[in-house]
């Protein structure tokens, strides 16, 4: 996926001002920067979450395998089955842990029958790591769940359709520790079978899970390279003082 | 001296003993010391002595004097000729009573002209009485608060406390008054039971309380089918109209319209809440009930009544639309938009995400809403009274006449009837179980709203 000369206006007030980022298959990308900076804006632009945001504007050239995702022929009903999303809250729909799962699968048309059904609930949940958590409860509200479990749910239910991407916003600020660390572990295991990117505020999680790392500030892209590269050898001033907790 | 000049003269009081208390704290602050009270809190704090004593002592004293002044007039020589207790004797004191005050120019009852000296002297004594206590009071409260005003004196936190009492009298007295039109209700539906036994009217199926057979009134008096007309046209018909459409408005107004459009639909929406039922009353007579039969006559039905069930259910219906609406706009507001969010990140189209995720979580809200509609729909009368009949039939043909038990309880009150028949006691039973039902509904709606509130808060 990649995205070039991004801009992103809310009413008069600009967002993003001018983001080119490459998103690669089979690497998490992670997007960090002080809150405000603009990263969950640019995130949400790569699967056009913004679109519910009545006043928000994009302009800029975001591609996903050559093809222009605002295209006006581009249908974001598909675009969005490519391209997943985890938010910050954990957002279990109010249904049983199944239909949670099922949910993405049935809208699309993606099983056919019963056991198919079955079947992709199982592998989402066992790629989530929770099947084993939850396969004999599969009838129990999704929302009854710890948050960690909840947020794993999440997580299943988005790769339930098989997406291309996976879009994380702050998918740990939630958790606790112990929950953290299983997400991150679980993110280590989805990679190469999916492109992520994810924001984060924490800087030693952004050095744990991602290969590649984005550093924003002020709605620009100030650095954007290996992760090794920019947590040890920053290129920019203003990279390294952030890393360094000089401000953010 | 009547009521309002005493009040007026209480009133009176209070106010120079406002401006004395004030202007005597005033002058102990000269020197510049800071005291908790203000003078201004001084004043009030008198001035509420002054004024609440003697007008509690009014309120109580228009509640016993009537009967204090009839029992005098029964102490006369006059009064020895009256009849034993009874309607006569009644109402030839009540005569008596209205010459007494000049609101009658003359009596049908020779009795009633003798008696009312005996009840202008008694009402004068009596009226003096109460002025003197009131005055008594009055001062005596006055005086109380006024030795009280001294430098130290924390009148900011009496006055505070007083306020506090005032509107907790307040409050109460809205409970007090539910408590007694209950007990009331309880009372007059008592007598109804004990002579026509609770079975006949809750099971009965015959109901023409115009010819009542005193042997076995009960035979007449089976209330089922006005419930199931009162069902039948609130919780059935006019619900088939709200709950569509409510709740498509709803969802539109919360979804889908953009925040211009909501600005202007909504308020208008609610002004139809704002239109008086008798309106809507005179809408069902004159212009949907002939349609209605007219609808029924071209399919056939020779027979329809012009005074149909589905004419009143479904004017009732569109008066409920905004109840509906507003409650189901508050239950799916409450939904958090992370949900929403959640699901059109999956790819979901906004009316999938309405259908599957929206309306599920918002479910318990909007069934508690339901249920409040149907205990207004039910409690509903102008409508019913105007575009419903008169006679009960046990039907479910829409087009068929149906009545109501708000209908009937208008229908036994009016008119020219003796107040403790069956017939008119009837009206309280019927009362009584409205009352109960919709009680019901209204605590089982609030709990599953409630419930509902606590499950994202």
């Amino acid at each position: 996926m990649t995205a070039r000369n991004v801009h992103v206006h809310y009413g008069p007030k600009q967002a993003i001002d001018g983001v080119s980022i490459d998103i690669e298959q089979d690497k998490v990308v992670a997007f960090i920067g002080p809150s405000g900076c603009g990263k969950s804006t640019f995130l949400r632009t790569l699967n056009r979450m913004n679109d519910t945001v009545a006043s928000a504007r994009v302009k800029g050239d975001i591609r996903l395998d050559g093809q222009d995702i605002y295209a006006p022929e581009m249908d974001v009903v598909q675009l969005r089955a490519r391209v997943g999303m985890v938010f910050q809250k954990p957002n279990p729909f109010p249904k049983s842990i199944y239909e949670n799962v099922a949910y993405g699968p049935r809208i699309h048309g993606l099983a056919a029958g019963k056991a198919d059904l079955d079947h992709v609930v199982e592998r989402s949940l066992t790629r989530a790591g929770l099947w084993n958590e939850v396969k004999d409860r599969l009838s129990d509200s999704g929302t009854a769940l710890s948050g960690g479990q909840q947020q794993r749910l999440c997580i299943a239910r988005a790769i339930a359709v098989d997406p291309e991407v996976i879009l994380m916003d702050e998918p740990c600020s939630a958790l606790d520790p112990i929950a953290t660390a299983k997400i991150e572990e679980l993110i280590h295991e989805l990679r190469g079978r999916y492109a992520i990117a994810i924001v984060t505020h924490n800087m030693q999680q952004a050095a744990r899970v991602s290969q590649k790392t984005a550093f924003f500030h002020l709605g620009t892209l100030v650095e954007y390279g290996a992760t090794s590269d920019i947590f040890t050898n920053p290129r920019q001033d203003r990279t390294k003082d952030y890393i360094t907790g000089r401000y953010g | 001296m009547s009521g309002p000049v005493l009040v007026i003269i209480v009133a009176g009081l209070a106010l120079i003993g406002w401006l004395i208390a004030r202007a005597r704290a005033a002058a102990f602050r000269d020197g510049g010391q800071r005291f908790s009270s203000l003078p201004g809190h001084h004043g009030w704090y008198v001035a509420l002595w002054l004024l609440v004593p003697p007008l509690v002592f009014l309120a109580i004293w228009a509640a016993v004097s009537p009967a204090m002044v009839t029992d005098a007039v029964l102490a006369t020589p006059a009064a020895a000729q009256l009849p034993p207790p009874g309607f006569d004797r009644a109402s030839i004191l009540s005569e008596a009573r209205a010459l007494a005050q000049g609101r009658a120019y003359g009596a049908f009852n020779a009795l009633s002209q003798r008696l009312a000296p005996a009840y202008a002297t008694a009402q004068d004594r009596y009226d003096w009485i109460a002025t003197g206590l009131a005055l008594l009071l009055s001062f005596a409260g006055g005086a109380f608060a006024f030795v009280r005003v001294r430098p130290g004196f924390a009148a900011r936190t009496r006055v505070e406390r007083i306020v506090m009492g005032l509107l907790l009298a307040a409050s109460l007295i809205a409970i007090l008054t539910t408590i007694g039109i209950v007990a009331s209700l309880l009372y007059e539906a008592g007598r109804f039971f004990h002579t026509v036994p609770v079975t006949d009217f809750l099971f009965g199926t015959h109901w023409s309380p115009q010819v009542i057979d005193p042997r076995d009134p009960g035979a007449n008096l089976g209330a089922v089918p006005l419930f199931w007309g009162t069902f039948f046209i609130g919780a059935v018909i006019a619900m088939a109209v709200a709950i569509p459409f409510g709740l498509m408005s709803a969802v539109y107004l919360t979804q889908y319209a953009a925040p211009r459009t909501r600005r202007w639909m909504k308020p208008i929406l609610e002004v139809l809440a704002g239109v008086p039922t008798v309106v809507y009353g005179y809408f069902a007579a004159l212009t949907v009930a002939p349609a209605v039969r007219a609808l029924a006559v071209s399919l056939g039905i020779s027979w329809a009544s012009s005074e149909s069930a589905l004419a009143a259910g479904l004017v009732m219906g569109v008066m409920i639309i905004p109840f509906v609406s507003s409650m189901a706009d508050d239950s799916l507001a409450a939904v958090p938009s992370a949900m929403r969010d959640g699901s059109l990140a999956m790819g979901a189209t906004s009316s999938e995400t309405i259908r599957k995720v929206m309306l599920p979580a918002a479910l318990p809200g909007v069934v508690g809403g339901v249920l409040l509609a149907v205990s207004r729909a039910i409690g509903e009368t102008m409508i019913v009274v105007m575009a419903a009949s008169g006679v009960a039939t046990l039907t479910a043909n829409p087009f068929a006449s149906a009545t109501t038990v708000t209908r009937q309880i208008v229908d036994l009150l009016t008119g020219e009837a003796e107040f403790d028949s069956p017939k008119t006691l009837a009206a309280f039973a019927l009362g009584l179980t409205l009352f109960v039902v919709t009680l019901l509904l209204n605590i089982v709606a609030l709990t599953v709203v409630k419930r509902y509130r606590e499950a994202y808060e």
